[in-house]
């Protein structure tokens, strides 16, 4: 029996009719558009298909889109309605990436602890970005990035004070 | 890759209704909650239900308090919940230590503690810590509720003592004492990803009354009471510590596959015990080592 859905997807509605099987990964990449989540390895273990549910990561290839009707998913193109955030930025200046594929969830994982923990250490960095595999950087540059781009908020929070 | 499969899927809003249609349900059925691993088999194809029974319309089911003396862990209740608690954070620091080294954040943030003991597998990381912690799991069912101790849970790989029709309601687990320590070590190849090759769990508390489990070297996580006794009483000194290490190959029985090799979980399970039993008992005297330090 096929289900219908509403899911609130980067602040837009997304009404979807699917079917009790359908993994939300297929389902944002497939019939809301949406590229950013990747097909990695397909069983929890690489991240690349990590999306912000109700503002947590999670895995969008272990959960089906029936699960998730009524909630609220962020994607890396909803991260930036308004141009790059700060992270992204400061990940742009420090060529953090090389083949860019585990970005989104890299990206999503960092904006969920730097929302949690604006000024985090740098184990506590690593901690969060430990199930976002990446096989090009060695993490070096991601984790200075992330970093970087917490300095900045909190200093500017300094100033505001 | 999408999931080839003809389900049925319902999502009661109450535990009452969850009970109605599960009851009399054929091996076919299957609970759902945080589905990080029902989804990940349903996509291996090992499972093959036809109909889920997600619980996480239901409400109050994801509580983490302390009620009557004992830590009570809801069924939807995840690891990231755990971690974030204030009774768990003040009371129960070997929990804690185990959340924090379970997979990665997006993994702890769906999947739920009840969940865990309920795939049974072998190296599921709750598993060796609620057996140090003598939790109880409760179960509602066509013949009422049940309380099980959990070294009557697990009775082989993916295999537990739930009966048919059964949901797994709440763990209670008992406060410990003030002045407990507790120690997990958990053997893995990588940060964030891996399952465990083999883990020790330790309790001590006070009067040197040690409780030991092991996981991922036997077919299911166990209690390693021969330890515990010759442990029973004595301090950290040398001696009993080598005779404890001794008392390990008696006690588990590791498996060699593609994580690692049966001899290599014996000797680390040796290793990860006199730094766990060591760790524990040190902590509990306020100067062993942070909680936060993972001891593999």
């Amino acid at each position: 029996m096929r289900h219908t859905i509403t899911l609130r997807v980067n602040d837009e509605v997304w009404p979807l009719d699917v079917a009790p099987s359908d993994v939300l990964l297929d389902v944002l990449r497939g019939r809301v558009g949406l590229t950013s989540p990747k097909a990695g390895c397909e069983r929890g273990d690489c991240g690349a298909c990590t999306v912000l549910l109700d503002q947590r990561t999670v895995r969008s290839c272990l959960i089906l889109a029936v699960e998730v009707d009524g909630h609220e998913i962020v994607t890396v193109e909803g991260l930036g309605m308004d141009g790059l955030t700060a992270l992204q930025e400061r990940l742009v200046e420090l060529s953090a990436f090389q083949c860019g594929y585990c970005a989104p969830g890299v990206i999503l994982s960092a904006t969920e602890l730097l929302a949690e923990a604006p000024d985090p250490t740098r184990e506590e960095v690593q901690e969060a970005i430990a199930g976002n595999l990446c096989r090009c950087t060695g993490y070096a540059s991601i984790v200075d990035a992330v970093l970087a781009a917490a300095r900045a908020s909190t200093g500017a929070a300094a100033q505001e004070v | 890759m999408t999931i080839a499969l003809d389900l049925a899927y319902v999502a009661p809003t109450s535990l009452e209704d969850a009970l109605g249609q599960f009851a009399g349900a054929d091996g076919s059925t299957m609970i759902l909650a945080g589905g990080t691993d029902v989804i990940a088999m349903l996509r291996d194809d090992v499972i093959q239900p036809t109909r889920l029974i997600d619980l996480k319309r239901i409400p109050g089911l994801s509580s983490v308090e302390i009620r009557e003396g004992s830590l009570h862990i809801g069924c939807l209740a995840t690891f990231s919940d755990l971690l974030a608690s204030d009774p768990v954070q003040d009371r129960f620091p070997g929990l804690e230590e185990m959340a924090r080294l379970v997979a990665s954040v997006g993994i702890r943030n769906r999947a739920t503690v009840v969940g865990n003991i309920c795939s049974a597998v072998p190296s599921c990381d709750a598993g060796p810590v609620l057996l140090t912690h003598d939790a109880v799991i409760h179960t509602a069912g066509p013949a009422g509720e049940r309380a099980i101790p959990i070294d009557q849970w697990f009775v082989g790989p993916r295999r537990t003592a739930i009966e048919d029709g059964e949901i797994v309601t709440h763990l209670t687990i008992p406060v410990p004492r003030y002045h407990h320590g507790a120690a997990y070590a958990r053997l893995s190849r990588t940060r964030g990803e891996d399952l465990a090759q083999a883990s020790v769990a330790v309790l001590v508390e006070p009067g040197y009354r040690y409780r030991v489990a092991f996981g991922a070297v036997a077919a299911s996580a166990l209690r390693a009471r021969r330890i515990e006794t010759l442990l029973a009483g004595s301090g950290v000194d040398a001696e009993t510590i080598d005779a404890a290490v001794d008392l390990v190959r008696d006690e588990v029985a590791p498996i060699t596959d593609v994580r690692a090799t049966a001899r290599y979980r014996l000797r680390m399970c040796e290793v990860m015990l006199r730094r766990a039993v060591i760790a524990a008992t040190g902590r509990a005297a306020g100067d062993g080592p942070r909680y936060d330090v993972t001891l593999v």
